[in-house]
């Protein structure tokens, strides 16, 4: 069966796709620059920047000249060919084998699939109308190779379909440029005056060779299709997900810690074997009346050790309601991590982080995840924002902890106390704190934090340690100042 | 008589060393006279009671110096209680870093008896904190037999318990916060100073000292006189 390819190319791939995330941008011209020796360059402009002579290649300076209202977008290096990537995964609901074609296309084997659509004609129409509803502007071309159906996609007219075995004749009018050559081969091509493939196509191959060298004869043969030219399709992602039909209705809980241990027993090697581990999953259980029972766990790190989700789950199992049975059961990892692996230690016996983390799965599948805490330092001098939660088991702190002394017993809330003050400036000689009156002994500061004036305003908080006679340590401020309104006093924490 | 001690207290749950050199990372200084084999029993349950919430804080403090130096070889502890217990900064100084500590806050008291008990039977623990108000004998039991099994340090922090009565615990501590010492002519506050009292310890001499925590540890103060409005000494059974 001859092969049939099917090249797209997509004539403003990363500002066709800003454009589409930002819906703003579609009528105004606006182009995307990286520094390069220096300098800002232009690596794509828009279909509006373009029509306005901003190319590709001129530097920001210059196409800010043309148009001094240009937007400017900072371009990301391999943006371009994880957009691809996801195309091509895309496409694969039109062909199983596609492949990105860097910098701005797409190969896609289509051999025996058209007939599905109905003919070539109407496939092509209906994958160039979905692209081009999306919003990207596209050209594509079917041919036998992959070398014809590329040169005509890009130089030939839209939506062109050259049938079986005539590529030959479709490639005679376009210029050499379209088949794929080096700068120096164009350059030697339009030196001689050979400005399409047909004026050289018929010369004999010996000459072609000593004048151009192998790569023509090369890039000829394989539009021609007497070269073999292979492509590396992507391999589309297989979610993790394992399935267990039962012949019978299930309806005890004994059942369903079976279906459940044979469903992860299975994911759980995959998982090893890719080197992989679940941080949510989902167990779904189809019962015969049609509805979906589901119970989830989540982990704080990746895991893949079946009996630790297992615990997990059993926790839970006593949510499912089986009714009349469950007939399909569903394991689902639909947040899936790389497996941190440990270092075997051998004689320290405590300091498991894995073991950490598992009794802490245990503990939040009773509890709810919002219960375990783990807090890092933070660059900010305010006390109640000194801290914040730590996102996973393993996460480090990015700044060292401050050396400041605060008290150990922080209240959550200060609590407003009335005192007695010599002098402004000075701290109490006495407080009265839940209806009892608090003798000053000993007392430390004032250290003055200010308000962070960009998310909030206000008088600044000094703050006084104080001990009274029995040696109770208190840590209290004072909002505001004496001779600027009325300042409050607040007990905010206790000592050690 | 030696040897039927060693046995006795085998029954009664402390583990003998058995000729292998006694962990000595919890530095008491005169207070390790008071235990058995001279070094804080590591592996069982420590009670300790606070009625006051200067107390609680003085208590806060005390258990913070002896997880910095149980931590000192890295590992892991949990904090657990019914609110959130303590503000992470102020742990740096008592040693401890705070992002090796894990707060877990239980809603009710009888979910942090079953998350006590989990968390006391995981080996990869150091120790546990567990800010528990109310404890049953038979209760306590349960964890003295999870302890035994993994070898965790348990620290059951009581804040105003209503009963005092007997646990299956290896001690039973009170930490009352005592006046600073500042350097002498100088104003401001001193080190940590707290009068800690061991009201029960299980093969061991009960005593009371008073013990100021600096960057290198406990310090005893032996000069009574030295300590500025010496606060009625109280005297518990």
């Amino acid at each position: 069966m001859p092969k049939r390819f099917l090249s797209l190319w997509f004539c403003h791939l990363t500002t066709d796709r800003l454009a589409i995330r930002k819906p703003e941008l579609r009528e105004t011209p606006f182009v995307l620059v990286a520094s390069e020796q220096g300098r800002r360059m232009v690596q794509a402009s828009s279909r509006q920047a373009l029509a306005l002579g901003i190319r590709p290649g001129t530097s920001l300076a210059d196409a800010r000249v043309l148009h001094p209202g240009l937007e400017v977008y900072a371009d990301k290096p391999g943006w371009g060919e994880r957009l691809l990537y996801r195309l091509a995964e895309w496409c694969l609901r039109y062909t199983p084998f596609a492949a990105p074609d860097t910098p701005s296309g797409l190969i896609l084997d289509i051999s025996g699939v058209p007939h599905l659509w109905g003919g070539e004609a109407a496939y092509l129409e209906d994958l160039l109308s979905v692209l081009n509803g999306k919003g990207y502007q596209v050209r594509a071309a079917i041919a036998d190779t992959i070398g014809a159906a590329w040169a005509l996609a890009r130089y030939g007219e839209q939506g062109c379909i050259a049938g079986e075995g005539k590529q030959r004749e479709a490639l005679l009018s376009l210029p050499p440029a379209s088949l794929r050559l080096e700068p120096r081969v164009l350059e030697g091509l339009e030196k001689l005056g050979f400005r399409e493939i047909g004026q050289f196509i018929d010369l004999p191959a010996a000459t072609l060779r000593r004048r151009f060298g192998e790569g023509l004869l090369l890039r000829l043969g394989q539009a021609l299709g007497s070269e073999e030219e292979t492509f590396q399709p992507i391999q589309p992602r297989v979610p993790y997900e394992e399935q267990l039909p039962c012949l019978e209705p299930i309806r005890t809980a004994k059942g369903i810690e079976i279906a459940l241990r044979q469903l992860l027993d299975s994911l759980c090697q995959r998982l090893g074997r890719e080197g992989k581990g679940l941080r949510k999953a989902v167990f779904k259980g189809l019962r015969v009346d049609g509805i979906t029972v589901e119970i989830t766990i989540g982990t704080s790190r990746a895991s893949h050790n079946p009996l630790h989700l297992f615990r997990l789950f059993a926790l839970k199992i006593p949510l499912l309601e089986p009714a009349l049975g469950i007939e399909l059961f569903t394991l689902e990892g639909f947040l899936v991590e790389k497996v941190r692996l440990p270092q075997e230690q051998l004689w320290h016996r405590s300091g498991d982080p894995a073991a950490v983390a598992e009794l802490l799965d245990r503990v939040a599948a009773k509890l709810g995840s919002g219960r375990i805490h783990r807090y890092l330092p933070q660059d900010r001098y305010w006390p109640e924002h000194s801290v914040r939660p730590a996102q996973t088991f393993d996460e480090e702190p990015d700044t060292a902890w401050p050396d400041t002394i605060r008290p150990l017993h922080l209240l959550p809330v200060p609590e407003p106390i009335t005192v007695m003050v010599p002098l402004p400036d000075y701290p109490p000689l006495h407080f009265r704190y839940q209806g009892k009156v608090v003798r000053v002994a000993r007392a430390d500061g004032p250290e003055r934090i200010e308000q962070e004036w960009w998310l909030q305003t206000g008088p600044p908080r000094d703050y006084y340690c104080v001990e009274d006679a029995e040696g109770a340590r208190y840590w209290l401020f004072r909002l505001g100042l004496y001779g600027k309104g009325e300042p409050q006093w607040f007990l905010h924490g206790f000592f050690s | 008589m030696r040897q039927l001690r060693r046995e006795v207290m085998a029954l009664e749950g402390f583990l003998p060393s058995k000729g292998k050199e006694v962990d000595r990372r919890v530095q008491l200084g005169p207070m390790e006279e008071a235990f058995p084999e001279q070094a804080f029993p590591l592996g069982v349950n420590h009670e300790f009671i606070s009625n006051t919430a200067s107390e609680a804080a003085s208590t806060q403090g005390f258990l913070a110096a002896i997880l910095g130096m149980l931590l000192q070889k890295g590992g892991y502890c949990l904090w657990l209680g019914i609110r959130p217990q303590v503000f992470p900064p102020a742990l740096k100084q008592f040693g401890v870093a705070p992002d090796r500590l894990v707060f877990v806050n239980v809603p009710r008291e009888k979910d942090l008896l079953w998350t006590l008990e989990q968390a006391l039977s995981c080996e990869a623990l150091v120790a546990v904190v567990g800010e528990i108000r109310e404890l049953g004998f038979s209760e306590s039991q349960r964890l003295q037999l999870a302890v035994e099994r993994s070898r965790v340090t348990g620290l059951l922090h009581r804040h105003r318990p209503v009963s005092l009565h007997a646990l299956a615990c290896a001690t039973r501590w009170k930490v009352v916060p005592l006046p600073s010492r500042p350097e002498a002519g100088m104003p401001g506050l001193g080190f940590p100073t707290w009068k800690v009292e061991l009201l029960k310890v299980r093969n061991g001499r009960p005593g009371n000292w008073q013990m100021e925590w600096s960057a290198e540890g406990f310090q005893h103060i032996i000069h009574e006189e030295n300590v500025p409005n010496k606060p009625k000494e109280r005297r518990y059974a």
